[in-house]
């Protein structure tokens, strides 16, 4: 395609006015935000309020009925949009973790890289097994989804999406189903890949996390976006009632 | 928030006017609802059928007592007649059933995945097909086949003649095919829909995700309600001796016949037919159920 004039100085993820209805229901009712390369950025807000539909909207997992988004450039909100070129370069990690259950931990991270970016078998293996050291779950190689924890599960799903190598990563409530014992693990594998410089667009509930490692925040309610800005201002001088009314029940 | 992500055939409503029967919705792994036959063949305890098969035996030893020609006259007819009818008439059962059963499974896999295309015009003959199929007498498609075949086929010079028990195989597998498909598609729509969520995230194509993904997790929910489908088929092919297949209940009438018509036979020879299907059905009704057991601890 011929967007590929895209720089690293433009933003990587650029969201214009996205308007999405499920039927009569609209979830979201013109949403922009620009997302850096590098950045991490977080949304938060009530449940119902759009945050997963926006980003699953990304990578093209629900479709917009109007509005842009473009990805390194490419527009997203268009019909001859090659899905599987975008899909490529967004990774994507799942409330529900989605592992697949008739594989093992390793297999789940090895086969898309094989069947579908048809890399060599033993170099993905390599990466494979370096990705399972990296979120820490060197020894679990060979155990099936079912046998392993709601965490760890949740980790194999990370280590899935960057066996793909993607310049964009998407976390869709990652934490929310699981113990609060296991939260932490989880966390600090995104906060290692936030470190090593990855794109990050985080759903959370998670308050703290979130003024941690974001760079900037999003509160979105009913469908909009009320009000963003960097953590420390966001947390400390929020203006608007709801996000007051929101911070104080969360905090 | 409503999250619901709608994929083309599989989570859409079949869309047919047709007054249809429920489709096939197997609940959890291992745990499809249709299972009823199985299950209460299986749940059945032996002893019960010990002492049904008693009494049926019993009976007629009573009542008949009076009469010169004794059951015991009868049960050495049946004896007499047993390498017969097995060899010549069960053991067709068995071949139509197999032969039904094979080419059933192999239509009804196609159909079943012609019933979850993306495109429209696959989606619906499909499940028009499936729906006729499930929802016609046995019968009715057993005459309709006989009737429609020719009796033989001239190729050139040669002349293949077509042998009843031939289109028996595919009257059966009609309605085998039809249920098969729903067997296939309901084990497809029992999958998350996380799994082609996250396929779909790892730029997997729609092709890829099916025969990679969802299907290796649906073979093992298809196996208990594929067996269960078996027994159902074994038990229906008695149909075929209307047909005039030599099989079990045709060879059965006629040895009767051969022994004079008398009355005290009916029992002991169709009393016999009973057994010696409950005798091939049984083993396959309690393997369903450890299957289905063994598979709903495992996914």
């Amino acid at each position: 395609m011929s967007q590929n004039a895209w720089t690293d100085d433009q933003p990587i993820v650029s969201i214009k006015d996205v308007h999405k209805s499920f039927g009569s229901l609209e979830v979201l009712k013109g949403i922009s935000m620009d997302v850096m390369k590098g950045e991490v950025i977080c949304i938060i807000g009530p449940s119902g309020s759009g945050k997963s539909t926006l980003i699953r909207c990304v990578n093209a997992l629900n479709d917009i009925q109007s509005g842009s988004i473009k990805v390194e450039g490419q527009e997203v909100n268009d019909k001859d949009l090659d899905k599987l070129e975008l899909r490529k370069k967004v990774g994507m990690v799942f409330q529900q973790y989605n592992l697949f259950p008739h594989k093992t931990a390793l297999e789940n991270i090895m086969m898309a890289p094989i069947k579908v970016l048809k890399q060599n078998p033993a170099d993905v293996e390599k990466r494979a097994r370096e990705l399972i050291a990296k979120v820490r779950l060197q020894g679990k190689e060979n155990a099936y989804p079912g046998e392993l924890s709601g965490g760890q599960q949740q980790r194999v799903a990370i280590a899935r999406s960057l066996a793909m190598n993607p310049d964009i990563m998407l976390f869709d409530e990652v934490t929310a189903a699981l113990d609060p014992e296991t939260v932490k693990e989880v966390l600090v594998a995104i906060k290692d890949l936030a470190e090593d410089g990855m794109t990050c667009m985080l759903v959370t509930h998670e308050m703290g996390f979130a003024k941690e490692i974001a760079d900037h925040i999003y509160f979105t309610d009913r469908g909009v976006i009320v009000e963003h800005g960097p953590p420390a201002t966001f947390f400390d001088k929020a203006e608007d009632p709801r996000t007051r009314e929101f911070l104080s029940q969360i905090l | 928030m409503n999250k619901k992500n709608t994929i083309p055939g599989i989570n859409t409503e079949p869309t047919t006017n047709f007054a249809v029967l429920k489709p096939f919705k197997a609940t959890a792994a291992g745990e499809p609802e249709d299972l009823l036959f199985s299950r209460w063949l299986a749940s059945t305890p032996i002893w019960a059928w010990v002492l049904m098969l008693a009494a049926v035996f019993i009976w007629p030893t009573f009542s008949y007592a009076a009469t010169a020609y004794t059951t015991a006259d009868a049960f050495q007819a049946l004896l007499r007649w047993i390498p017969f009818i097995v060899t010549g008439g069960f053991l067709f059962n068995v071949i139509i059933s197999f032969f039904a059963m094979l080419i059933g499974t192999i239509l009804g896999i196609v159909l079943g995945l012609m019933q979850i295309s993306p495109s429209f015009y696959i989606r619906w003959p499909a499940q028009v097909i499936t729906q006729v199929f499930r929802n016609s007498p046995w019968l009715v498609l057993l005459f309709i086949v006989l009737l429609a075949l020719p009796y033989e086929i001239e190729i050139g010079d040669t002349i293949i003649r077509i042998p009843d028990w031939v289109k028996a195989v595919f009257g059966l597998c009609l309605p085998i095919m039809a249920n098969i498909a729903e067997v296939v598609r309901g084990a497809i729509n029992s999958v998350p829909n996380g799994q082609w969520e996250a396929a779909e995230s790892l730029a997997y194509t729609r092709h890829q995700t099916l025969w990679q993904i969802i299907l290796p997790q649906c073979f093992k929910r298809m196996i208990p309600p594929w067996m269960n489908w078996y027994a159902i088929l074994t038990m229906a092919t008695p149909l075929c001796s209307l047909l005039g297949v030599e099989e079990l209940i045709t060879l059965s009438r006629q040895a009767i016949e051969a022994e004079n018509n008398r009355p005290e036979l009916l029992v002991p020879f169709y009393g016999f037919a009973l057994l010696i299907f409950f005798a091939y059905c049984y083993p396959i009704a309690r393997a369903t159920i450890a299957l289905e057991r063994r598979f709903a601890v495992k996914l």
